[in-house]
């Protein structure tokens, strides 16, 4: 976790809660003037300026629709922006083609809403497969203790041969943490880590999420609307509002905002 | 109208550019030969016992309705190499490319639109490995190759099925029976209409991944996937058809 916690203005032009903390890390995403927009001329993310440094643990809040995943998705090129600059590991990734933006790909790991295990795979194939592809010196031992320590840090090496469709919602997004880990990336997305987990298992995930962050000192934005997980893995909180990054600022300061809206999350 | 016109253009940009990338990117490493190879075995294998049955029960029947008609003119020995070559230019190619539109080409809309739906296919593209190149073209080489191999079958199996037919009847031989098949049968009618079958396989696998590839979100666009890969990949086999028996009679017959 970020210790050092000296804030620094941000956004908005409102009155919101006090500004972040200045974290002495490089930025590893500089986001600047965000906009993207889908049919019906609708803006998902109207001017997202965004800076997140390295070993930080960002928290994205909002309301369904908001523009949370829209913004992950732009990070690793799911999602084209129409405006703005994505600068990930120091490079502009809208201006890369296909082939460029794969060498940053390979250094982030996203975990999808549902995991998006492959369902007519094993676990340790799901595992294995993008381990194979960008690791092709690999002995078969090396691949198989890759698997084995990935599953280990996950706590689910007993899944090992079991389908996707054996496992449980909590061990499905272990597991797609574990196909994420493998790959031994430098950042980490999570799409809603906790959704339709129940309280103790989602507090299981977001533990996990924090040991993750500890032994592979990776920098993560976490979507998410379960205010038990952002509390427990944020470093800093931003909320989107139709597109807009209405506040910013550290759990406990926001939750003490004089805006309403803003208080409305923490209830 | 202005919607309309505009979703045509849309969609066909959208198949050509679908289409357009196939051919780019089979010849472009890295090669998935082992996903290829599932592939067919999936598609090929997988699908042989329900051709053969189609095929056999083809090559029955047409002997057994169109027996009356040939004796009533005393032309019965003509029935094998009649039967033989109804299958081979005609009824086998089409049936079992419509049982593959059916049996292949839903699957494979089925499953792709599950992938994307689930956003399985996204977790490839993050992974930075191309979906395309795993997904589409693999299958879409796969049909390609399969389909011909399992007329092929069919066309056996319907000649086979047709002997059987015409001793429900008569007492033939299979050395005479088989005489006569091959006495009736030249290259030209086996070449295009084993051409035109690499063409239905190609347009069979296209069709399924395309619509697969480009299901909406939401479970129910996995469904229509899979209805409409089914629906156009059909209609798609009677205009390959129609354009396969119009060349073959240009280039070949009328000379």
């Amino acid at each position: 976790m970020i210790q050092t916690e000296t804030y620094t203005k941000i956004q908005t032009g409102t009155d919101y809660p006090e500004p972040l903390k200045n974290i002495k890390a490089e930025p590893v995403i500089n986001i600047k003037g965000l906009y993207k927009s889908f049919e019906k001329n609708t803006d998902i993310l109207k001017g997202i300026d965004l800076t997140v440094k390295k070993g930080e643990n960002l928290v994205v809040l909002g309301k369904s629709g908001s523009g949370k995943s829209v913004l992950i998705k732009c990070l690793v090129g799911l999602v084209t922006a129409d405006r703005g600059e994505i600068e990930v590991f120091d490079t502009d990734i809208t201006k890369l083609n296909n082939q460029q933006l794969n060498t940053i790909r390979v250094r982030i790991g996203f975990l999808f809403q549902n995991s998006a295990l492959y369902d007519s795979m094993t676990v340790r194939e799901n595992l294995s497969f993008p381990l194979k592809r960008h690791s092709k010196k690999l002995s078969d031992k090396e691949v198989k203790d890759s698997i084995t320590a990935a599953l280990e840090s996950v706590g689910l090496i007993e899944a090992i041969d079991k389908m996707p469709s054996e496992l449980s919602g909590g061990m499905r997004k272990r597991i797609g943490l574990a196909r994420t880990l493998i790959l031994h990336p430098e950042i980490i997305l999570y799409d809603e880590p906790t959704t339709g987990l129940d309280t103790i298992t989602s507090r299981e995930i977001s533990e996990l999420i924090l040991s993750v962050q500890k032994k592979y000192k990776t920098t993560s934005i976490i979507i998410t609307h379960d205010m038990a997980c952002a509390k427990l893995t944020g470093d800093r909180l931003v909320i989107l509002k139709d597109g807009v990054m209405v506040a910013e600022g550290s759990y406990d300061a926001l939750e003490k905002s004089e805006d309403a809206w803003v208080r409305s999350f923490f209830i | 109208m202005d919607t309309v016109l505009k979703k045509v253009f849309t969609d066909t940009g959208s198949v050509t550019l679908f289409i357009t990338r196939f051919f780019k990117e089979v010849f472009r490493p890295p090669f998935e030969f082992k996903e290829f190879f599932r592939q067919c075995y999936s598609i090929g294998y997988k699908s042989f016992p329900l051709v053969a049955i189609t095929g056999f029960i083809m090559g029955l029947v047409l002997t057994i309705q169109t027996r009356p008609t040939l004796a009533e003119f005393g032309a019965e020995s003509w029935l094998p190499g009649m039967v033989a070559l109804s299958l081979i230019r005609e009824i086998s190619p089409v049936i079992t490319a419509l049982i593959c539109a059916g049996k292949i080409s839903s699957g494979i809309g089925a499953e792709l639109g599950s992938m994307k739906v689930t956003e399985q296919i996204d977790a490839m593209e993050v992974s930075a490995i191309n979906p395309y190149k795993y997904l589409v073209v693999t299958r879409v080489l796969a049909t390609t190759l399969m389909v011909p191999m399992l007329v092929v079958l069919a066309d056996a199996i319907g000649i086979l099925g047709g002997f059987a037919g015409i001793n429900i009847h008569s007492d033939v031989t299979m050395y005479r029976y088989f005489s006569q098949v091959l006495a009736s049968l030249d290259f030209i009618d086996i070449l295009p209409a084993t051409v035109k079958t690499i063409f239905f396989g190609f347009f069979i696998g296209m069709i399924g991944c395309y619509k697969g590839f480009t299901a909406a979100n939401g479970t129910e666009s996995v469904g229509k996937a899979a209805n409409s890969a089914v629906v156009t990949a059909s209609l798609a086999i009677f205009i390959i058809d129609m354009l396969a028996v119009q060349l073959t009679d240009i280039f070949f017959i009328s000379k």
